[in-house]
């Protein structure tokens, strides 16, 4: 494997998260992507090219999701390019934004995701309706929310983990975002909040569950002689990793991500780390239900099989622990606009690797961090190394 | 945005919105705050009272979709009662729902086989929502059940009957009830759900 360039992380800007917010996908980009560029003190005419992440047309209605953004997204006249991968999309962005710059043809890249799933009633679960197969799923009434429930019985009933261990990951997350401006869900509950808290699809209660969201997040990259010009804290992207597994996901172990061991692995190799568990300070994976943080940190090697749970409730994960899991707040805190959730993890990894986190600082010192996303038919991953 | 009086063209008449501020630009250049104005739900009872100004948008495609090959097999089998799966010569593994194509070997598959119509629960999940995310009186039970006849771990999709949620556990035996044959047309729903063994 040949890389090029070293990429770097310059700039970083988000919007508020909402359940709705009143500006238009092209105005909350506008808002994020002139913050990532001012934040790293050049302009939109310092940008090489554009890549835009955002999840399925169904949410707005727009068709073209890629062009009805563009403006907003500062792409006019560049070369710009949309990618789409599910809930992965806001990690595997700014990853298609590394390979932009990484190969040499950009000096700076603009990567921009952007959700806004207010606009779709009754609720924009029925989007999701079409991702399932039209002749065998769809007639049985499916619902996104019955295969992840059914993925975390199978994860619960494999490993022995209890519905209550499970909460602990929605109280830490949902406190880890009273300290963010951004949050639209921070608050401060018990695990007996989370139990008590009706089920959606059983075992998934309302409090193990991020909300649907509007907002935006972006981060500007450039290549490393750019880079030291521009930025006296340039964060490194030294490892990506993404990989998916099959779309027959009824034929397959739900209890572990093979395909997300598969993404770290090829992270970790680029970055050249060997003991994630001991060289990873501080980590942001993806949080849509309060199951799926522990799942990721098993399948990204930061936890055994089966014992995420058991470091959770240890408080290993909390913000001053060992290794501190989504000091953001996390999608279950902070919010989840898809694909603007993901990227809003590489923003917190941008601002706690640089210092810059101001009240969810992490307590050790942080060098090297770690962003990750899930998506597709529960069968992708995403994963982004930094280091400062 | 409302209206206002007495006001010249040219004049100044903005509104400002939320200022946050995920950064602390202790380090930083630029001292960048935003304005964001955040909204409130609109839900659907402010819709069909007018309280907000709406559009209402349903798009009406129609779709003619093809079974394909291995589908169309599993459709017809259903039909006649029987659950069809397709064996890869390669890994040997058999395949529900059939495919013609073995996704991990990426050889061709044109060997077919009945599979039982019981099985095992390899995991369940309790709705208590539809597909629109409204809440719904009669929970419906879902599970992924591996069929016997098919290679371990091979699973499908579908809904658990005559049982009540707490009664269902993973690995409990279960069997398909089927539609009466003058009911059958071919579709998945052919079998109404499986049952307790």
């Amino acid at each position: 494997m040949i890389i090029k360039r070293k990429v770097a992380v310059v700039g970083a800007g988000m919007t508020l998260f909402r359940r709705r917010m009143l500006e238009t996908g092209k105005e909350m980009c506008f808002e994020a992507a002139s913050m990532a560029v001012e934040s790293a003190g050049v302009s939109i005419r310092d940008v090489d090219a554009v890549v835009l992440g955002s999840a399925p047309d169904a949410f707005d209605g727009v068709h073209m999701k890629g062009e009805y953004l563009l403006d907003g997204a500062g792409a006019v006249g560049k070369p710009y390019t949309r990618v789409f991968v599910g809930g992965g999309t806001g990690v595997f962005a700014p990853i298609a934004g590394w390979w932009h710059v990484a190969s040499g043809l950009f000096d700076t890249c603009l990567v921009v995701c952007e959700e806004k799933m207010s606009s779709l009633h009754p609720h924009p679960q029925h989007a999701f309706w079409g991702i399932f197969d039209h002749t065998l799923e769809r007639p049985l009434g499916v619902n996104l929310l019955w295969i992840f429930a059914l993925e975390m019985r199978r994860y619960m009933h494999l490993y022995g983990i209890s519905e209550e261990e499970i909460a602990y990951v929605a109280v830490k997350n949902k406190r880890n975002a009273l300290d963010h401006p951004c949050a639209q869900l921070a608050a401060r509950i018990t695990v007996e909040d989370v139990m008590r808290s009706e089920p959606i699809v059983w075992p998934i209660k309302r409090l193990d569950s991020s909300p649907p969201s509007d907002g935006a997040a972006a981060v500007l990259l450039a290549s490393e002689d750019t880079a030291r010009k521009i930025c006296k804290e340039p964060v490194w992207i030294d490892g990506v990793g993404w990989s998916i597994d099959s779309a027959y996901w009824t034929n397959r172990e739900l209890a572990y991500p093979a395909y997300l061991a598969e993404a770290a692995r090829m992270a970790y190799r680029m970055a050249g780390i060997e003991e994630p568990r001991r060289e990873i300070d501080v980590a942001e994976v993806y949080d849509p239900f309060s199951y799926k943080e522990l799942h990721h940190l098993e399948g990204l090697g930061l936890a055994d099989k089966g014992k995420a749970a058991e470091i959770t409730v240890a408080g290993i994960t909390e913000r001053d622990g060992d290794m501190p899991v989504n000091p953001s707040g996390g999608l279950l805190g902070v919010g989840n606009p898809i694909a603007a959730a993901g990227m809003m993890k590489v923003c917190e990894i941008f601002w706690q690797l640089s210092g810059n986190a101001g009240k969810r600082q992490v307590k050790k010192d942080a060098r090297t961090g770690l962003a990750q996303a899930w998506g597709d038919l529960m069968q992708f991953s995403s994963v982004i190394i930094m280091r400062s | 945005m409302r209206e206002e009086e007495g006001v010249k063209d040219g004049q100044d008449i903005s509104a400002k919105g939320m200022e946050h501020d995920p950064v602390e630009h202790n380090n930083s250049k630029s001292k960048r705050s935003s304005n964001n104005y955040a909204g409130i739900e609109v839900r659907e009872d402010d819709l069909r009272d007018g309280r907000y100004m709406s559009i209402r948008y349903s798009a009406r495609f129609r779709y003619r979709w093809d079974t394909g090959i291995a589908v169309g097999r599993f459709l017809e089998g259903l039909r006649n009662g029987k659950i069809v799966g397709s064996r890869c010569k390669v890994c040997k593994r058999v395949l529900v729902p059939p495919r013609i194509f073995c996704e991990l070997d990426f050889a061709q598959v044109d060997e077919w086989v009945y599979v039982g119509d019981t099985g095992s629960v390899n995991t369940y999940s309790i709705s208590y929502i539809d597909k629109q995310a409204r809440r719904i009186s009669n929970p419906v039970i879902v599970a992924v059940i591996e069929l016997d006849g098919a290679s371990q771990g091979m699973g499908i999709m579908h809904l658990l009957g005559e049982v009540r949620p707490e009664d269902v556990h993973i690995g409990m035996r279960v069997k398909a009830v089927w539609k009466s044959r003058e009911e059958r047309r071919g579709a998945i729903t052919d079998i109404m759900y499986f049952k307790p063994l």
